[in-house]
């Protein structure tokens, strides 16, 4: 199972805890996760990339394995502790703001 | 008895606020949203416990909700348990989805060179007057959509924004906005659209087809100040009973139309700005309007420090300071486009909420007014709804 961290809004959005785990068909990418984690919780489709062009909203990041991965392409192969559950996806909000 | 219902939309939530008849006694409750931008929240007329809200952020985008019990309790339509397991297959996940039809084309960025049409929010809900599964969406980048589902999938009114005015609309300083929807209780199909800054537009065909509705409206800071677009309209209201007479607060300028918005006149009086925000009617008296004038365009707050609603019971011109429990000292807050809201009671109850946290009602049409709270986060919206 691969483990997703959300930011604060989004699980309250989504009305779950601070992770949740996904089944994830191969390969294991950016891509893939957020789109499992659309098709389990369609109310958050829209808040992390755009419904059509899936590009990324701008005051969100993806860290994995201690390494921001928000610019490489969405279709790259996540780390393997990732992939195997030992390290979570997380989803970060910018901070900024008032 | 009646009791009426108190919608307020915050920059950190929304809040439900009820009382009886008399108005004097509130219960409040929220924040629902904790946190979120509410640019709007608004009730059916058909059906009153079903109640949408713009619920947004500036990282995670647009979300729409919807409550079935009076804003106790709150779904993204289409997302509830139960419209996920319907073996019908409900459209999942796209009440947020707000795209525009076709190549979305080209309006003018605030150095006049073209700008793409990029959709950032709702800001105004407006429910059918007919019809509980309709509500039409104000949005910015400026746009009209409808849904026919109860807020699960949305649809864009095309014709406005590819009228051929469209790639000549520029953004206020609050951006490119649709930020005031009227519908024609007698005729439906009638509708009037604000928009800043572009102006005001009418359709009488449901949404296909657009005309501007701006003449008579001048605007100095503009290179044309008579142009046919380019107005920065703040907020239009009208009397359900009289639709054809329209008021409408202007970036400057309080106006006035009495052929359903073909030509304007002006009615600022006696105020002591005719800059602001707000506009409302009085639920009873047509010609009764209210507006909450601001010093300037540069300096968002009441001339003098005094926060005062302007009264005018001639359909404008003759204005007259309501004072009567609002601040008269020290006070720098502003109201609005969309703060402000009349209540159907008999005396009429006037409501209106500030960017520094408090919503006043007058339950006697203007003449005194008493704080619902005084510290709810900056107030983006107050709608009110009348019930049995």
């Amino acid at each position: 199972m691969v483990r997703v961290v959300l930011p604060y809004h989004l699980r309250n959005l989504a009305q779950v805890g601070q992770e949740v785990e996904l089944q994830v068909a191969t390969p294991v990418c950016v891509a893939s996760v957020i789109g499992a984690l659309e098709t389990a919780y369609p109310v958050l489709r829209g808040t992390i990339r755009d419904h059509d062009t899936h590009k990324r909203r701008a005051f969100l990041r993806f860290f994995a394995d201690g390494e921001d991965i928000s610019m490489e392409p969405t279709d790259r192969s996540l780390p393997e502790s990732v992939v195997a559950g030992r390290e979570p996806l997380l989803v970060v909000g910018a901070i900024a703001g008032g | 008895m009646s009791r009426v219902r108190v919608l307020v939309g915050t920059k950190k939530g929304a809040f439900v606020c009820t009382a009886d008849g008399a108005r004097k006694d509130w219960k409040i409750e929220g924040p629902h949203f904790g946190g979120w931008e509410i640019y709007h929240i608004k009730g059916s007329p058909v059906n009153p416990n079903r109640i949408f809200a713009s619920q947004s952020s500036g990282w995670f985008g647009q979300i729409i909700q919807r409550s079935d019990d009076g804003g106790k309790t709150w779904t993204p339509p289409g997302s509830s348990e139960e419209e996920l397991k319907s073996p019908e297959g409900w459209p999942q996940g796209e009440s947020n989805k707000f795209a525009y039809e076709g190549v979305a084309g080209t309006h003018r960025w605030y150095d006049g060179t073209p700008h793409p049409w990029e959709f950032k929010r709702v800001w105004h809900l407006e429910p059918s007057l007919t019809d509980p599964e309709t509500v039409f969406a104000g949005v910015e980048d400026a746009a009209l959509f409808r849904s026919g589902d109860g807020g699960k999938t949305w649809s864009e009114l095309s014709g406005l924004r590819k009228h051929a005015t469209g790639q000549d609309w520029q953004p206020g300083a609050g951006g490119m906005c649709l930020h005031t929807i009227l519908i024609d209780p007698s005729a439906p199909d009638r509708m009037w659209v604000a928009i800043s800054a572009a102006g005001c537009f009418r359709t009488e065909d449901g949404g296909i087809t657009w005309k501007t509705a701006n003449k008579g409206l001048s605007s100095e800071f503009m290179p044309n100040p008579d142009a046919e677009v380019g107005h920065c309209v703040h907020r239009i209201a009208f009397h359900p009973s009289k639709p054809n007479t329209l008021f409408m607060q202007k970036h400057w300028d309080i106006m006035r139309s009495d052929n359903a918005g073909d030509t304007w006149h002006e009615v600022s009086g006696n105020l002591p700005s005719d800059f602001g925000f707000p506009t409302d009617v009085h639920s009873h008296e047509p010609e009764t309007v209210y507006v909450v004038p601001i010093k300037s365009d540069s300096e968002h707050y009441p001339p003098e420090g005094k926060l005062r609603v302007y009264r005018s019971r001639t359909g404008g011109n003759e204005w007259e300071a309501l004072t009567n429990g609002l601040p008269q000292e020290n006070c720098y807050t502003n109201v609005l486009r969309d703060a402000m809201a009349v209540d159907s009671l008999d005396d009429c109850g006037i409501y209106f909420g500030t960017t520094g946290g408090q919503v006043y009602v007058s339950p006697d049409g203007g003449d005194k007014w008493n704080a619902i709270n005084e510290h709810f986060p900056s107030v983006l919206s107050v709608e009110v709804q009348t019930l049995s």
